[in-house]
């Protein structure tokens, strides 16, 4: 059985992408810090699907332990592609008075996650085939005041997929971009979010799972995040800095 | 919020939590107003999932085991029969009770404690409940199996001993999908009788009556019985169902449009016995095929009225109920005949060993009347009613048929349970 490594296990956005790779027959390693929170839920996937669900503990933030826990992982099983979705959003406001939640932004967003990535890049570069999977932001399209510490994050570790790209299309390893714009989580309950522009779990997983077998290479889950972007990403910056978006 | 069961009457207004894991339910039952009552998937016809408080368990559907050698599946109460067939079919397994309909929950099945066409072999669901646990008001959980009073209690209990958490299921081999399936045409009831002993060796059988034909042909039915071919594909891929579409005004289902359903549906039929080689949802499930079909009844909604005879009365019985019937000129499209074999030890669970029969009646104003000489008819021949279809029997019919039921009160009281756990249908027949 071919494995697809999930990071960050325990969001609604990873859980519904995992089933779609369930149902297409694939073993599932599920991985999260916590892993006794997702225990049911991974049980309940295996049978359902006849499929192998392993559970690993993993913690972003443990840079240290990325080299042999990845060793580790490829070498028990055959792994077909990692997709990671783990991410940390503080509140904008509490994140400026408190350096902690920045740097903890900026280590799950984006250091811990190029920190495994590279040793997943190796490997697959190493063997010539395999997929890569980052589920970023559109907050990391451009600094908003309202979001930037986060934001700057996620644009990091969007740069970063864009070079990885760059770098592994000529051993044939794909790499996908995931821009989700507004999804309806945990993360965001409480916000009030415009119905167009939000999609529901399960949308997500399934438009990862299309988009990464088809080979896209930056998929925006609803459409119209793309031309909201561009128009975002072409306002000059004079005009840009005096607008409260 | 609005809610209703099967046989879209009543409907109440009511205070709906729906919980999806176990801690959420811990708390829903310590903060819910009394007395509560647990709804599965509303495939009870009446008013036993019914009241002012209302736990949904439908979300609470996490399979837990499965065990492919052995054959036993273990999951939470709201997981519906047709998941477990999702699963279990394509590897070799079936359920060793299922009703007639797969839409019901694994929580309503034990609450009710259904049964389906082989009950003269298998007996009822809870017999093939290896174990399960139950939650009890303060949040404690206990696990219970066959021999234990938490057990005969709630088999059958109607939500009313506490809520099913999870359960392990015993399941039947099978080496395929399709059913080998014997249809037999009687022309009356004393044959149909004969053709349901003659066949009691069957695993699955079952009988649709024409209950609205008279005299010499009072009876007359369509004897289906079957079992899993030997061998074969293990393929199981449901068909898509038909929805139907809308509320039919309730004027379309008269006396005359049953009558002719009944005798083109009869008539259709070869002559003598006929073989057939089916699918399980055909043979099983022939009304899951048309979802959303109560709908045909119209607005007022319809309800199922279900008694069962022992063997002893049985032909006199039903001659007089099917004579009254036919009278009265209320048909029913599928009036539903079966022999059922010996009862189980839950306090309340409904088969006895004798003949049942099921029919479905819309709501009208002159109903009532009809199902009150019914249940007299009932209750003279030493009957009893089915309440997993029941929505108005009154308190003394339905305890006329019930002799354990002060067994089960007495469980109750001593539990401290009477005004904890409470459906209108409890109210109503005083359990
Ligand atoms: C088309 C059709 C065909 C049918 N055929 C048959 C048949 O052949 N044989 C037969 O026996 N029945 C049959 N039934 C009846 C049906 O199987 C039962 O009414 C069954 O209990 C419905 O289960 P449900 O999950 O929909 O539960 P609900 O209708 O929601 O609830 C039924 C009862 O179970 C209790 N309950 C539900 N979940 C729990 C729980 N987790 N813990 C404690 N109590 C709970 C409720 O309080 C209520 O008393 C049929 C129904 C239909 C609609």
């Amino acid at each position: 059985m071919q494995y697809v490594v999930i990071i960050g296990a325990k969001s609604l956005i990873a859980q519904s992408t995992a089933l779609y790779y369930a149902q297409a027959g694939f073993g599932i390693i599920a991985c999260a810090r916590d892993t006794q929170a997702i225990a049911l839920w991974a049980t309940d996937m295996a049978i359902r699907n006849s499929v192998d669900v392993v559970l690993e503990s993993f913690d972003v933030e443990a840079l240290e332990s990325h080299a042999t826990w990845w060793q580790n992982l490829s070498g028990r099983y055959d792994i077909a592609g990692v997709i990671t979705v783990a991410g940390f959003m503080p509140s904008q406001a509490q994140a400026q008075e408190d350096w902690s939640l920045v740097q903890r932004a900026i280590v799950v967003n984006y250091m811990g996650l190029v920190s495994l990535l590279n040793h997943v890049a190796n490997s697959f570069e190493a063997r010539k085939e395999g997929f890569i999977v980052g589920v970023s932001s559109v907050a990391g399209n451009r600094g908003r005041k309202t979001n930037y510490l986060y934001g700057s994050a996620k644009a990091g570790f969007s740069a970063y997929l864009s070079g990885l790209r760059n770098r592994l299309s000529a051993s044939g390893v794909h790499v996908l971009t995931v821009l989700p714009g507004f999804v309806y989580t945990p993360m965001t309950q409480g916000l009030a979010l415009p119905k167009a522009l939000t999609a529901h779990p399960d949308e997500v997983g399934a438009a990862i799972y299309r988009a990464q077998q088809k080979g896209c290479n930056i998929l925006y889950v609803r459409s119209v995040w793309r031309i909201i972007m561009l128009i975002i990403a072409h306002i000059p910056e004079t005009i840009f800095k005096r607008m409260s978006l | 919020m609005h809610i209703e069961s099967w046989g879209r009457y009543p409907i109440v207004d009511a205070k709906v939590e729906s919980v999806s894991t176990l801690e959420v339910l811990q708390e829903v039952m310590q903060e819910m107003p009394r007395p509560m009552i647990a709804y599965g998937n509303g495939r009870s016809y009446g008013d036993s999932a019914l009241g002012a408080h209302i736990i949904d368990m439908r979300k609470m559907n996490k399979f837990l085991a499965f065990d492919a050698q052995e054959g036993t599946i273990t999951c939470q109460s709201g997981v519906l029969l047709s998941e477990i067939l999702d699963v279990a079919v394509p590897q070799g397994w079936f359920l060793r009770v299922t009703p007639g309909t797969k839409h019901i929950t694994v929580g309503g099945a034990i609450a009710s404690d259904v049964h389906g066409k082989n009950h003269h072999v298998e007996g009822c669901f809870s017999q093939s409940v290896v174990s399960m646990r139950i939650m009890h008001p303060d949040g404690r959980i206990d696990s219970t199996h066959a021999g234990e009073e938490l057990f005969h209690a709630t088999c059958g209990g109607m939500g009313l001993t506490g809520v099913i958490v999870d359960a392990t299921l015993s399941l039947k081999k099978i080496a395929s999908s399709t059913i080998e399936q014997t249809t037999i045409k009687s022309p009356n009831l004393r044959e149909t009788f004969d053709a349901f002993e003659a066949t009691a060796h069957m695993p699955y059988s079952v009988a649709w009556i024409d209950c609205l034909a008279k005299g010499e042909a009072m009876g007359r039915s369509l004897l289906m019985v079957g079992d899993f071919a030997k061998e074969g594909s293990l393929d199981y891929t449901p068909k898509a169902s038909w929805q139907f579409p809308l509320t039919l005004p309730s004027w379309v289902l008269n006396g005359w449009s049953v009558r002719l359903f009944n005798m083109l549906y009869y008539a259709k039929a070869p002559r003598g016995t006929s073989h057939q080689s089916t699918s399980i949802d055909s043979f099983f499930y022939p009304l899951d095929s048309i979802g959303a079909w109560n709908r045909i009844y119209g607005r007022n909604g319809f309800t199922q009225y279900q008694f069962i005879l022992p063997k002893a009365t049985s032909y006199e019985g039903l001659s007089a109920i099917l004579n009254a019937i036919a009278k009265s000129g209320k048909g029913s499209f599928l009036a539903v005949l079966k022999l059922y074999g010996k009862a189980n030890e839950n306090y309340l669970s409904f088969p006895i060993e004798g003949y049942s029969l099921a029919l479905d009646f819309k709501i009208e104003p002159t109903l009532w009347a009809l199902l009150d000489t019914l249940d007299a008819l009932v209750a003279h021949y030493g009957g009893r009613i089915y309440l997993a279809k029941d929505v108005r029997v009154s308190q003394a019919h339905f305890e006329a048929g019930y002799e354990h039921i002060d067994t089960f009160r007495a469980y109750r009281h001593r539990e401290k349970l009477e005004n904890t756990f409470a459906s209108l249908q409890s109210q109503r027949v005083g359990i």
